[in-house]
């Protein structure tokens, strides 16, 4: 979804990238067009992480459904988020499983985001299975229009 | 101010989202799911985040279900993506059920993310139990 945010998704450039990233989930690695973060995490991971900024905030969307936001562990360590939490699947006795597709047990994710954030302005909430961090940015690092004298 | 993800596509793509769909249809998330069977039904449960009850679509085709959710995120009109997981606004996936299924008496519930529907089996057709006398 957030590629159509960008200008160039239907460019060449973002073709590349899909393929790019086809490549890297087949072959498990991602050294022949360059190096990964070394905090990213393996595609796949629970809960589904994206993260959009505007010039005066950052916002972090977990896509982690069915929990309980309570028992989520959220915190803000310079610019890493880390939130971790546990998803409980309730056991069914007495049936008959067929797909087990879906993620259950303990979670941790870290999120890098840029180093202008503002720690003590952070607003979340949770919609439709949706965790939504907001953090403010400093004012310092917001664009200024500069005046010709 | 927070507009729809829908908002956002056509201020950046021009045209609406249906005209752009006719040009390259977008692709779809395999949302993952769980199935399970007991005496009375099937049940089954697939992660949906993002999806409400508005944006969900649950159709029965001949024998076919099938599923469908809309993302929507609140977003701010000049959002810009640094990351994505989750690269698609559509989730769908479709299922073939048995004839001993009653589609008639669907139910389905979405909370949170989660979409559960359970498909009752007719009742004729349930397991029954055959007791053995003793002669």
């Amino acid at each position: 979804m957030f590629e159509r945010i960008t200008p160039y998704e239907d460019s060449l450039l973002s073709q590349f990238r899909r393929l790019e990233q086809d490549l890297d989930d087949f072959f498990g690695g991602g050294t022949w067009t360059g190096s990964r973060n070394i905090r990213s995490f393996a595609s796949g991971t629970f809960p589904g992480v994206n993260v959009g900024a505007t010039p005066d905030s950052v916002t972090v969307y977990l896509f982690a459904p069915g929990i309980d936001p309570k028992s989520l562990d959220t915190s803000i360590q310079q610019n890493f988020l880390s939130v971790s939490g546990e998803r409980r699947l309730p056991a069914q006795k007495d049936a008959t499983h067929y797909r087990q597709e879906r993620f259950g047990g303990a979670f941790r994710r870290i999120v890098t985001l840029p180093d202008d954030v503002d720690p003590e302005r952070v607003d979340a909430r949770y919609v439709d299975g949706v965790v939504q961090i907001k953090i403010g940015r400093r004012e310092s690092a917001r664009p200024r229009q500069i005046q010709i004298q | 101010m927070a507009t729809t993800q829908k908002d956002v596509t056509q201020q950046t793509q021009g045209g609406t989202p249906q005209e752009r769909r006719s040009t390259r249809p977008e692709q779809a998330i395999r949302p993952p799911v769980d199935v399970f069977e007991t005496a009375d039904g099937i049940t089954l449960q697939a992660d949906m985040p993002g999806v409400s009850r508005e944006r969900l679509n649950l159709r029965v085709d001949g024998n076919t279900l099938l599923l469908e959710g809309n993302v929507q995120l609140d977003m701010p009109q000049q959002m810009e993506a640094l990351y994505a997981d989750v690269r698609s606004t559509l989730y769908r996936c479709s299922f073939a059920l048995s004839n001993e299924l009653d589609t008639g008496r669907i139910a389905a519930n979405l909370k949170d993310g989660v979409l559960s529907v359970t498909i009752p089996k007719r009742e004729e057709l349930k397991p029954r139990k055959i007791e053995v006398h003793a002669s």
